[in-house]
């Protein structure tokens, strides 16, 4: 469980033939010209974002730190294939949000969504669903092992105090974590919230400097 | 090689860290702790009075959200993972009283530092002013509301370096800075008088976020909490502005129903007192009040004077009148700096105490009687207030409560203990005279072991409770949410000098009246029912989310209305806040009030698991856009919030908005 050893890392490399291989899953520290930043983002990587293997609907390998996460502007959520409630919800309306993102998405910002289920949810069964979605370039669906995502879906803290309820995968958060790894800018909102509500608070990781007024 | 939870690989130091927490938790469950005695025992408390936090107590340090603070028996119950903050000596600092916010001269907003530019009437876009509307106050009523108003402020919103404990390093903190006494947090105490319209220019001069520190959006929106003001100035979390911009904020100082029910100067039992302002922005209000953007504004009138010799006579402020911010922190084990778990969707519990900005500090008061305003700012924590001995343990030390949320009550109402949550203000009145040369505590005694809220009393709704906690003074299971007098959180030491001082105040026991509660039988205009639950994870109102883009209802200007909060959980409390007007809880699941000190106005009503509260309202003279929302601040910044709007002429018929 502790180690991520070379092994589980290399066996994992040979599964996708598109995979490179990995020196080391410790990850890269944040590179910051400041020191007192380099070492706070560090600090919230050790403690919420684990640096462990993923594999994309591209069969890609990964590290969740270190390839997706850091330098970005993420959007991070949970899915599995068969989940009929929850899931179809935000997902479809992931689908439109991006869309209103147009090509924002793939050049600032980086939409992932990991299965909750990768034992159902091969890579084969991921892109399928992926495909199905009509999520566009930009927008990266994983698989990988349920323990590895276990860290991830903890380590955003997308959990529920009760351990019962927190197994329970049909309950699963349906939050969308978002945030500006660099900046140490990080929120979450409803994945069942408006459209353009959640599409304007993914909007401040880029422009966080951005003014508003509500006229009544 | 040493690996963290997430099988990452970690430093020799924080490994031993990690056994040291796992062995500190046997050896606290096994010492079987369950009063101070034991406690000092083991070497957490001191026989001065000093909790001592265990270094190490987390093997995932800050932010966990099953997080206890590591003083006081409370260490009893631990679950899984506690915060675990480097040891601070407590009650060698004096407690930190917040001057009194200065004022800035009308020219100076154009000629000194600052933005440069006369306030205006309606939005000054092209200087960076960011608001939703003109004025209402001045263009309703300019012989009452003059524009300029006769004082102005201007505060800058500022990062800096405060000590907050000898034991750690300066923290880089967010506060205000109102031209005269440097950017402190909390922010300097406004002293308001009804009568007296004042004008706050808030300027974002918030560094760039790549100085945050790793929290903090230097985006912001200032509310006064409980002021009866116009939308445009009530600093509503869907109108904010990056650093440079301003937003000019009207506060008019009125009574309610100055317009409506009863002109032309309101009515004086709506009167409020204790106010608090702070940051408001949407999402981000939990970093950036914790962060430091928080501070009090008292309100006086010609009862509430703030001189002991006339009106009501309460104690003199700013003597005897003591503004008191409650805030639970988090320092990082390694760096001691202030951490925030940005990861949190439950709520956060800190371990550190900070009252005034300062942790655990004492005070020296006169053996005579004080009024404290006490204010929980959160983020997530419940306070259950006592006064301890620490060497008379068993004696019960009563006090008064004269105010709920900052609205004075008809009478005081005598209690041992008063609870409040995050956002709700208590204000209570100590007779030190009583404790002549003697040391005694301000002390929580609640026991709280993560974002939900209090642990629920029994009978217990939540069986998870039981296997969640490990308390081993009670075979696994909590029997009560009070903690035994002496093994909680010991907050803020009093020292009381000897030697007898005036006091002409009022002695609560003579049963002084202040203001009667305002009828609330009037036919409502419609019932409207708020159902508070968690979908998914998802935070909600009525099963919707929080969009700034949408009015949920519309209220009718000047009309009455009774809101049903609804909390179907078993296991969380929901502090829910709504702005504009006060209500009056009528109802708790059917019933009136049982605890006298709710017999009250109130802006923030505590919603207990199962529990349905009835609420009488209001919504007079103004009309704008106003939310409703829970004040654990987590759950707010993730959509647990409603926004609706006041109109002139009509309003809508949505039961369940």
């Amino acid at each position: 469980m502790q180690d991520l050893s070379r092994r589980n890392l290399f066996s994992l490399a040979a599964a996708a033939p598109l995979g490179r291989a990995f020196a080391t899953a410790k990850s890269a520290a944040a590179v910051d010209p400041d020191p007192a930043r380099s070492k706070a983002r560090n600090r919230i990587q050790e403690l919420h974002l684990p640096n462990v293997p993923l594999i994309s609907h591209e069969g890609r390998d990964v590290l969740f730190y270190d390839d997706l996460v850091k330098d970005k502007i993420v959007t991070v959520n949970f899915f599995y294939s068969k989940c009929d409630e929850i899931c179809p919800l935000v997902m479809a309306n992931l689908v439109k949000v991006q869309k209103l993102l147009g090509d924002q998405v793939g050049r600032q910002i980086y939409m992932y969504s990991i299965t909750l289920k990768p034992d159902q949810d091969t890579m084969d069964v991921v892109r399928n669903y992926r495909t199905a979605l009509g999520a566009a370039p930009g927008w990266t669906f994983f698989t990988g092992k349920v323990e590895d995502i276990d860290k991830i879906r903890k380590g955003i803290g997308f959990t529920y105090p009760e351990p019962a309820i927190d197994r329970d995968t049909s309950q699963h958060i349906g939050n969308v974590r978002y945030g500006n790894e660099p900046l140490m800018l990080w929120a979450a909102c409803p994945g069942q919230a408006h459209t353009k509500w959640v599409a304007e608070s993914f909007e401040w990781m880029v422009h966080p400097e951005l003014n508003r007024v509500q006229k009544s | 090689m040493y690996y963290n939870v997430f099988g990452e690989k970690v430093s020799r130091k924080r490994y031993k860290e990690m056994v040291n927490a796992a062995k500190n938790r046997r050896e606290l469950i096994t010492a079987g702790l369950t009063s101070r005695r034991d406690l000092m025992k083991l070497g957490l408390l001191t026989a001065g009075g000093m909790l001592v936090a265990k270094s190490g107590l987390s093997a995932r340090a800050y932010g966990q959200q099953q997080a206890i603070p590591p003083s006081g028996s409370n260490q009893v119950c631990l679950p899984g993972n506690q915060p675990a903050s480097p040891m601070t000596k407590a009650f060698v600092d004096p407690l930190p009283i917040m001057p009194v916010t200065a004022q800035t001269p009308l020219a100076s907003l154009v000629n000194g530092q600052g933005v440069k530019t006369a306030p205006t009437i309606c939005p000054n876009t092209a200087a960076g002013e960011v608001r939703a509307a003109c004025h209402q106050a001045p263009e309703l009523n300019p012989a009452m509301f003059p524009f300029p108003p006769p004082r102005i402020y201007q505060m800058h919103q500022q990062s800096v370096q405060l000590l907050q404990s000898p034991s750690l390093p300066k923290q880089t903190v967010w506060g205000f800075n109102d031209g005269t006494h440097g950017t402190i947090t909390p922010g300097p105490t406004y002293q308001a008088n009804y009568g007296t319209p004042q004008l706050t220019r808030n300027i974002n001069a918030l560094p760039p976020l790549t100085q945050n520190g790793g929290f903090g959006m230097p985006s912001v929106t200032t509310h006064l909490h409980n002021a009866h003001n116009p939308s445009e100035s009530d600093g509503n979390p869907c109108d904010f502005y990056g650093i440079g911009n301003f937003a000019d904020q009207y506060y008019p100082n009125v009574l309610a129903g100055f317009s409506s029910t009863n002109p032309p100067n309101g009515d004086i039992n709506e009167a409020l007192s204790t106010l608090w302002y702070h940051d408001h922005r949407v999402d981000f209000t939990s970093q950036n009040t914790y962060k430091g953007l928080v501070g009090f504004y008292c309100l006086f009138n010609e009862f509430d004077t703030g001189n002991e010799e006339t009106g009501f006579h309460l104690p003199s402020f700013p003597q005897f009148d003591i503004p008191l911010v409650f805030a639970d922190k988090v320092y990082d084990s390694e760096s001691a700096l202030l951490a925030f778990d940005l990861f949190t969707l439950d709520g956060i519990i800190g371990d550190k105490f900070l009252v005034n900005g300062k942790i655990q500090p004492f005070f020296q008061v006169e053996p005579r009687r004080y009024r404290f305003r006490l204010l929980d700012t959160g983020p997530s924590r419940f306070y259950s207030y006592f006064l301890t001995e620490l060497n008379n343990l068993n004696q019960v030390n009563p006090f008064w409560v004269i105010a709920n949320d900052g609205n004075l009550l008809p009478n005081p109402v005598e209690v041992t203990t008063v609870r409040i949550g995050p956002a709700e203000r208590v204000d209570i009145i100590i007779d030190f005279s009583k404790f002549a040369g003697k040391t005694i505590y301000l002390e929580n005694r609640l026991l709280q072991i993560n974002g939900q809220g209090p642990v629920p009393t029994p009978p217990f709704t939540a069986p998870h409770f039981g296997a969640q906690v490990e308390c081993s003074n009670s075979g696994g299971t909590v029997l009560s949410d009070i903690l035994p007098a002496g093994s909680g959180n010991l907050l803020l030491q009093f020292q009381v000098s000897s030697k007898a001082v005036r006091d002409n105040s009022v002695d609560p026991a003579t049963n002084p009246s202040f203001y009667s509660l305002p009828s609330t039988n009037v036919a409502p205009r419609i019932i409207r029912t708020f159902k508070f639950d968690r979908l998914n994870g998802q935070w909600s109102v009525n099963g919707q989310f929080m969009d700034c883009n949408e009015f949920r209802f519309t209220v009718s200007q000047n009309s009455s209305e009774q809101w049903l909060l609804t909390n179907l959980t078993g296991d969380w409390t929901h502090p829910i806040h709504i702005h504009l007007e006060e209500h009056q809880i009528l109802t708790r699941n059917g019933l009136p009030p049982s605890l006298a000190v709710e017999h009250a106005r109130k802006d923030v009503t505590q919603l207990h698991p199962n529990e349905r509260v009835q609420l009488f309202f209001r919504f007079r003279d103004w009309v704008g856009k106003y939310p409703i929302h829970c004040h654990n601040v987590v759950h707010e910044d993730h959509a647990m919030m409603a926004l609706w709007h006041v109109v002139a002429n009509g309003g809508d018929n949505i039961n369940v908005p």
